[in-house]
């Protein structure tokens, strides 16, 4: 994984003190609020419904283990024994006091981590494919490009306040598992017909208020002008983004509204003045990035050991958890673990101090002290020999974070929603809770099999509900939290938006009427068919009818 | 005029608090002073607003009886009670039951 030069090291050390800083001024009541509010916000410092926000980031979700451990360590000595993985694979502290911030960011920089520019208009957490470098399937790996994004992103005097704020994600794969096509900019690595490697790059997709599905700006961009042309764009919407209205301020609604065509031709005018200037992407540079993330030194194995298909005979557990949280590595005799924080009952995404601790030993001992988080707010182990699996999930089992249930309707993406966060209309994690609990019958989970159900607590949404198979939306209706229903959505490389199925549910009739969705998409299915296909094929009409039956 | 009490988030630790008949903040929605009318209310605000260790002081309705004082809007009764599940919980997995 990336390691800090001596740049980076110098520039967060600055960060943290200059931080402490304005901290105490803020205290001393040298600053107002309205003058502090943009400084914290640019640490990743928010203000919630209980307490301050902390959001840490983790560069395209790869921590260490080391950074995993000093994560517990802040959750216990400063916020309440607990974080939260969020959708752009950072965490968040909900508890933090004001007066620790300046310690815990010095805490995080101790290990190479920190809060920059995980809010406020500016670029932000380029997320990635959470099998980067691992992945069969891959074409090549993705985290290489984002370090490279981070780097040019980070401060960058021209992009620290855009209109609003900026996402980008990159997949590695022509299977989109980062949601690229719901970003400000979605970048997808793939081989043009010589064979060459470069990117599709995907400009204007996005969720909240106005969901988009990205559009291609670029069918195959050589690498070395990654940098150069993503500075094109960012010009572009620098210039031309709305400043009048927040609710209009992002890239998707500029490119909605200028049209693609005029919109890609602003860029490419942009990008010939700088396509072969200072940006031009050096191969040495690439290389020394990719050195960083080398794979780590494997083992000479095969794929299906012994021992693996006796346990896996001879334990149904073990062998549903095989077949569910694993996905295929490309080193044979290595298997991709998904550790899955999704509970039944528990809190999408939570985990407290010592499963962190626990996971950072695991790691050490299974998977070359590396873990990613990811933006389904899961975590994975990258490089498990097969014949470990057995012991790794037994102690995974001991620890919480062995539930069998990644990809099924139980893994929930979902946003703190009312509980914490201000913006919220409406609850979401006890709804999540309450999902998981009727469904908590582990063989009809996998007898619905894939089907993704994600949650936002507003119109924000934070936790991608217009990408959900089941979306639900919670709204404030005369004081009365209401529940709206989309179905239809995909993140994937088939993405899509849900179409809203009808009038809103009140909290006490959601459950039931998803309960509703899924009877009647077992009642239509055909053969094998994903509830996504079953949902294509015949359309909103059969559920609607289910749901709003005795209306 | 429905009943108000003034409520913010304290600067230090960003904690929820709320103003005492003592001009105090007290993190105990029961210590709250209630206002039977506006005029004081706005007044007290004001006067709260002013001060450095609290960050946007604001007022809002809330019902008594009983010997308490519940907040009409959820959101407020979240922020004076505190989330609304348990927080901070390990969940053990479930299996499946052999075939």
């Amino acid at each position: 994984m990336y390691r800090y030069d001596e740049y980076d090291h110098a520039l967060v050390k600055q960060r943290v003190a200059q931080f402490r800083d304005q901290t105490q001024r803020r205290l001393a009541g040298g600053l107002t609020e309205d003058e502090f509010k943009p400084l914290r916000l640019m640490n990743g410092l928010y203000l919630q419904l209980h307490a301050y926000m902390l959001r840490v980031a983790i560069p395209y979700g790869v921590m260490s283990s080391a950074q995993l451990r000093k994560l517990a360590y802040i959750a216990r000595r400063f916020d309440k024994g607990y974080g939260h993985f969020t959708t752009r694979q950072n965490i968040q502290f909900n508890w933090p006091k004001l007066e620790d911030v300046p310690e815990i960011l010095e805490e995080l920089a101790s290990v190479e981590m920190h809060a920059i520019q995980t809010s406020g208009n500016c670029i932000r957490n380029t997320t990635a494919d959470q099998y980067a470098g691992v992945a069969a399937d891959e074409v090549e790996d993705p985290r290489v490009y984002c370090e490279l994004i981070r780097q040019w992103s980070t401060l960058h005097p021209e992009f620290s306040f855009l209109p609003r704020k900026f996402k980008i994600a990159v997949a590695g794969a022509s299977q989109d598992r980062a949601a690229v096509r719901f970003h400000d900019i979605g970048i997808v690595i793939r081989s043009d017909d010589q064979g060459e490697v470069g990117f599709e790059i995907l400009v204007g997709g996005g969720l909240g208020r106005s969901p988009f599905v990205a559009k291609t700006i670029r069918n195959f961009l050589p690498k070395k002008h990654l940098l150069s042309y993503l500075e094109a764009i960012l010009r572009v919407y620098n210039q031309l983004g709305r400043r009048d209205n927040k609710y209009k301020a992002r890239i998707k609604v500029l490119v909605f509204e200028t049209g693609i065509d005029k919109f890609t031709q602003l860029v490419e005018e942009e990008w010939r003045h700088i396509e072969n200037g200072a940006l031009t992407l050096p191969a040495e540079e690439v290389a020394r990035i990719k050195g960083q993330f080398a794979p780590p030194p494997y083992e000479d194995l095969e794929n299906g050991p012994p021992e693996l298909g006796v346990r896996q005979q001879t334990d149904t557990d073990f062998a549903r958890w095989t077949l569910i949280n694993l996905v295929p590595h490309k080193q044979p005799g290595y298997a991709i673990v998904n550790l899955s924080l999704k509970p039944i009952d528990g809190v999408p995404g939570d985990m407290t101090a010592e499963q962190m601790d626990t996971v950072a030993g695991l790691a050490e001992r299974y998977s070359f002290g590396e873990i990613t988080s990811t933006h389904e707010q899961n975590l994975i182990f990258a490089h498990v020999r097969q014949k470990d699996l057995f012991d790794l999930w037994r102690q995974l089992k001991k620890a919480g974070l062995a539930t069998p249930n990644v990809g099924l309707i139980s893994d929930i993406i979902c946003c703190p929603g009312m509980d914490y966060c201000s913006l919220a209309t409406a609850r979401s994690i006890p709804v999540a809770q309450r999902i998981s609990d009727r469904f908590r019958d582990l063989k009809q989970q996998y007898d619905i099999g894939e089907l993704r159900l994600k949650m936002s607590g507003c119109i924000n949404a934070c936790g991608h509900h217009h990408a959900g198979h089941i979306g639900i939306l919670g709204v404030d209706r005369k004081g009365e939290e209401f529940y709206q229903i989309t179905l239809g959505g995909s993140a994937d490389e088939n993405a899509a938006i849900g179409q809203v199925i009808g009038p809103a549910f009140s909290s006490d009739a959601v459950v039931d009427a998803v309960t509703v969705v899924v009877e009647t998409y077992l009642q239509l299915r055909q053969n094998a068919e994903r509830f996504i296909d079953t949902y294509w094929r015949t359309g909103p009409e059969p559920f609607k009818e289910k749901l709003y039956a005795a209306h | 005029m429905a009943l108000q009490i003034i409520t913010a988030n304290r600067l230090g630790d960003g904690f929820v608090v709320y103003l005492t008949a003592l001009g105090a903040l007290s993190q105990r929605i029961t210590d709250a002073v209630v206002f039977l009318d506006a005029a004081q209310s706005e007044q007290r605000l004001t006067a709260l607003g002013a001060a450095n260790g609290v960050i946007d002081p604001y007022a809002i309705e809330v019902t008594t009886g009983d010997n308490a004082i519940v907040p009409v809007r959820l959101r407020e009764r979240i922020r004076a009670f505190g989330p609304t599940m348990e927080t901070g919980r390990a969940v053990l997995p479930l299996t499946v039951a052999a075939a």
